[in-house]
């Protein structure tokens, strides 16, 4: 039940209470609005975690690269012991 | 950056499989939180890849499966009133309960509506005013927010013909009453990410000191699952026990904090009854005195509802991972998807229903 999937925003609806912005957000071709009350700093273009038609939380692309660097840098670790 | 199939490259898993073997000098015993990572883990064989090295322990993560009957029994009885449309996640209508079935009830001509989220059962309520229209709210702390906000939303609108029976539960008590459990086997976590996501770690660094054991927060795909347990695992060789955060690129330390405004807002934490472990303190969250017009439990007065638990079924057990699946006489037999005797069979992130799906031909 706690899943919950990254999407691209592409349209955001502004209104002058945070608890009740929204925005379109696009799943790999599928779009859907969303809420955007729990990621108030979210602009366009950034990418979040859905969850129950909420963004949940904002993806940060650069500690993504480093989880997808941290074997090399293991190994590299390990190898110059 | 395709952040999921970046995260599912069978090359890198690969690597952290081998980096694994290269670490472990003994065997460990690992409990994955979550649901959803008991499903990644099974559908992509992580447990068979590791079986020498680690024993992977399916965690009560699931809240389908750890919802208790008598929140069935009220629901049934809520959704079954004439002027009643009741809204679910689409995972809840299956759960059997002592009598049937809320996709039974539906058969049979109740208004129950699957919603994708809660605010969608607020819309219905606006458009249909003279209905009561009720939102049956269960999950861990990535989904409480989320109704939460709808119980605020409807507070503000003074949205009456609307209210909420939740069922919302917190993991860190269940983690901590599994760690005071005499037989427990569990050496370390992978803590819950997307809990995470909303409540931050903070709240387990005490659990990682109290009980020496290590708890790596981590995401949902096969990468981030074998990473979680690699640290794990490197934590329990190298006898530390902290807590570590594999899912970064979604968790902070903090979590997300107009979210946990909103919870503080709306909610109070309550002793809860979990399926299959009984009541744990703390553990659960119900509306609280300023949103008491907005229960569901006492609008429809079913507070009293309180049924017991089937005895042929060993749901109990699986979700404090002292038996698995494969090991209970009725699994695949008496009790499949179809025809569930418990909610670890009902709900895909159950455990039963987890092995039913991907392991029933070996």
């Amino acid at each position: 039940m706690c899943l919950a999937v990254p999407a691209k925003i592409i349209q955001i609806k502004m209104t002058d209470d945070d608890l009740l912005r929204s925005g379109v957000v696009d799943f790999s071709g599928v779009q859907k609005e969303i809420s955007l009350a729990y990621v108030p700093e979210a602009v366009q273009g950034d990418y979040v975690i859905v969850h129950a038609g909420f963004a949940i939380s904002l993806l940060d692309e650069s500690e993504a690269l480093e989880s997808l660097q941290a074997f090399d840098d293991l190994a590299a670790f390990e190898l110059t012991l | 950056m395709n952040y999921t199939t970046a995260f599912r490259n069978p090359q890198l898993a690969q690597k952290w499989v081998n980096a694994i073997k290269t670490l472990v000098t003994q065997h460990w015993h690992i409990m994955e939180v979550c649901g959803g990572q008991t499903h990644s883990i099974i559908k992509y064989g992580i447990d068979q890849l590791l079986a020498d090295e680690i024993t992977l322990i399916h965690g009560p993560g699931c809240p389908v499966c750890v919802t208790p009957l008598e929140y069935i029994d009220k629901a049934l009885t809520i959704a079954a009133q004439p002027n009643v449309i009741f809204c679910s996640f689409g995972d809840m209508l299956r759960v059997p309960s002592s009598q049937q079935d809320l996709l039974s009830l539906k058969a049979q001509g109740a208004d129950i509506r699957v919603v994708y989220s809660p605010l969608d059962a607020l819309t219905i309520a606006q458009n249909n005013p003279t209905k009561e229209v009720v939102f049956f709210g269960v999950g861990f702390e990535t989904t409480a927010p989320i109704t939460a906000l709808c119980a605020y939303q409807a507070k503000l609108r003074n949205l009456t013909n609307f209210s909420l029976l939740i069922c919302h539960v917190r993991v860190p008590p269940v983690m901590q009453a599994l760690l005071s459990t005499e037989n427990h086997r569990v050496q370390g976590f992978l803590g819950a990410g997307h809990v995470c996501a909303i409540m931050g770690f903070h709240e387990y660094k005490p659990i990682a000191a109290q009980y020496r054991i290590p708890i790596v927060i981590s995401g949902f795909e096969p990468v981030d699952i074998l990473q979680g347990l690699y640290f794990c695992i490197k934590q329990l060789e190298e006898n530390r026990f902290s807590v570590e955060n594999q899912y970064s690129r979604v968790v902070s330390e903090q979590g997300n904090l107009p979210a946990q405004n909103i919870m503080q807002e709306v909610f109070d934490t309550v002793n809860q009854n979990w399926r299959g472990l009984g009541e744990i303190a703390q553990s659960g969250l119900a509306l609280n005195a300023n949103y008491a017009d907005w229960n569901a439990e006492t609008r429809f007065a079913v507070q009293a509802i309180n049924t017991q638990e089937p005895v042929d079924c060993r749901s109990g057990e699986v979700l404090q991972g002292l038996l698995n699946p494969v090991h209970c006489a009725q699994f695949g037999v008496a009790c499949t998807p179809e025809h569930p005797l418990g909610a670890t069979m009902v709900s895909s992130e159950g455990a039963c229903a987890a092995y039913y799906r991907y392991r029933q031909m070996t």
